[in-house]
């Protein structure tokens, strides 16, 4: 899959790559009314990573429905669209109007937008509230309910169980890691927001700690994400616990690199004798 | 793609010339290229502006100023190297359907880089545009011979080591009584917002190239964004870089 926010409404990347090989597209995050985001600049490269505070710059749900699902609902693979609010209630209005969109199989509730003051991640740093929001869009939404962790948390399982007890499908982790980039010379912070999301090869090993936690801790499917460049560190992914895994970061340095990760990972079977990836989810041998 | 020559051109600035494998595409001056960067310690591609191109040969130029690990980085490359690149993106200047006949370019520091295209168009077409660049000195005044090759070209410097001394918007040009019908400018932001002022209240029209962060370069990572009069914040990478002055919301 493609990472929210990463992969625009999948069409950016039409010419550079056969979309329809991917399992999902995971569409920008989308709320009830339409936001213009935070102020210029948004972007900080970081070593191995970078930051952004984009803020959930988007046009809204009923631009979403009027506008962009009528192009997109023809691309040959899963759209799910990533859903944000700043208030249980637009979470639920939100979930409920694309709940009536047929082609859209699931929803990813994202708990975990560092970017924004009110609500996003405010809801996904305490199991209670995680887990009053999801309940609150279960009873809203009846296809598959995937809920975005926010790695900005001292226990991710604490957060994941109150979410799977509240009725998500799935969790999907990691969201962005708050931080912050400041130019020296100008004594002034980079992002017009001071601090920002990272993201990029530099969170992997985080985020591959905290799916290999999280996947022993629940039973619904963990997707894994964090940094994921390459075939390998997606075969790490799935070897920790990952169930799927999307691709974010990366797709900015190489609009091609699902194809490639998705090769690799077949590859990667052959070379080890698997018949299939369900093989390896969850093979890490630790002892 | 091939990496055909890369020189320096002044001791912060390298010439890069890509030798492309086919046919050129069609390509506006003002697009640009997100080029991969070799070294493993940066991440993101960079955007660089197409600064000329040479369709007999199938090569494209970019002109490059080294600013940081990433340019340091593009500006090691050799004769014969392969680097990935994106191209061409974004939108252009507006010159193919838009008659201009007194074409003014103004560049400052290596904001000039795409209006050596730019001028290389007009010239094709028969129009002899005037180049205005502005500088810290002279030095850092890149590739004047040639601009010289396309249209005329005029300076200011802040030091005075050549041309006028002082900012492009107080070059004496602007204040003869010849007219232009266009301004196409590149630069630094204030320079750019100056330039725009200028046109405004000389009602000339006038479009500018940004030059904000970028992350993807195609429209799906939402960073490099600026705010517009008719769209809110829109993406550089793909709505701009260039943009006609009416279109920012730089005077309200």
């Amino acid at each position: 899959m493609t990472a929210s926010g990463t992969f625009g409404y999948g069409t950016e990347y039409a010419d550079l790559m056969d979309i329809s090989r991917l399992g999902a597209i995971i569409v920008k995050g989308t709320t009830l009314n339409p936001r213009q985001g935070n102020p210029y600049p948004r972007m900080a490269e970081t070593p191995s990573g970078m930051l952004n505070a984009v803020g959930l710059q988007n046009k809204g749900v009923d631009y979403f429905v009027d506008h962009i699902y009528p192009e997109i609902k023809k691309i040959q693979t899963n759209i799910i669209v990533n859903v944000s609010g700043s208030c249980i209630d637009d979470y639920v209005q939100t979930a409920s109007i694309i709940n009536t969109l047929d082609v859209i199989p699931a929803i990813e509730l994202n708990i975990s937008c560092p970017n924004v003051k009110q609500g996003g991640m405010a809801f996904g740093v305490k199991p209670e509230s995680a887990a009053q929001v999801v309940s609150a869009v279960r009873k809203a939404y009846d296809k598959t309910l995937i809920v975005k962790l926010s790695p900005n948390v001292t226990d991710i399982t604490e957060i994941a169980r109150a979410v799977e007890a509240a009725g998500a499908d799935s969790v999907s982790l990691i969201n962005t890691m708050l931080g912050m980039a400041i130019d020296a010379e100008k004594r002034k912070p980079i992002l017009s927001t001071i601090t920002g999301g990272m993201s990029g090869p530099a969170v992997k090993p985080v985020a591959l700690r905290m799916v290999w936690q999280t996947a022993k801790a629940v039973k619904i499917p963990v997707i894994g994400l964090g940094g994921i460049c390459s075939a390998t560190d997606a075969v790490e992914f799935l070897l920790a616990g990952a169930s799927a895994i999307q691709i974010g970061t990366a797709n900015f340095i190489d609009p091609s690199i699902s194809e490639k990760v998705i090769d690799g990972i077949e590859a990667y079977l052959q070379r080890h004798g698997f018949n299939s990836v369900q093989e390896i989810i969850g093979a890490l041998e630790t002892n | 793609m091939l990496v055909a020559s890369n020189v320096m051109v002044a001791p912060r600035a390298t010439l890069l010339t890509l030798q492309y494998p086919d046919t050129l595409p069609d390509m506006i001056a003002g697009q640009f290229a997100e080029l991969q960067v070799p070294s493993a310690k940066v991440l993101l591609r960079r955007p660089i502006s197409i600064h000329a191109i040479n369709r007999d040969k199938n090569l494209i130029e970019f002109l490059i100023q080294i600013v940081g690990e990433g340019t340091e980085s593009l500006s090691a490359l050799k004769a014969g190297d392969s680097i990935n690149v994106l191209l061409p993106l974004g939108n252009g200047f507006n010159y193919r359907s838009t008659h201009v006949s007194r074409p003014l370019l103004i560049g400052g520091g290596v904001g000039v880089a795409p209006l050596l295209f730019l001028g290389q168009e007009f010239a094709e077409h028969g129009i002899r545009p005037i180049f205005l660049f502005g500088g810290r000195n002279e030095s850092l005044i890149l590739r004047k011979e040639e601009f010289m090759k396309y249209g005329d070209l005029f300076m200011t410097t802040e030091d005075g080591s050549a041309g006028e001394k002082g900012f492009v918007t107080n070059h004496s040009l602007l204040f003869e009584s010849e007219q232009f019908d266009r301004i196409y400018a590149c630069g630094p932001t204030p320079m750019l917002k100056a330039v725009a002022r200028w046109a405004k209240e000389h009602e000339t029209a006038c479009e500018v190239s940004l030059e904000h962060r970028m992350a993807c370069g195609i429209g799906a990572c939402l960073c490099c964004v600026e705010d517009t009069a008719d769209q809110g914040n829109v993406c550089v990478c793909k709505e701009g870089p260039v943009f006609t002055i009416d279109r920012l919301k730089w005077f309200n």
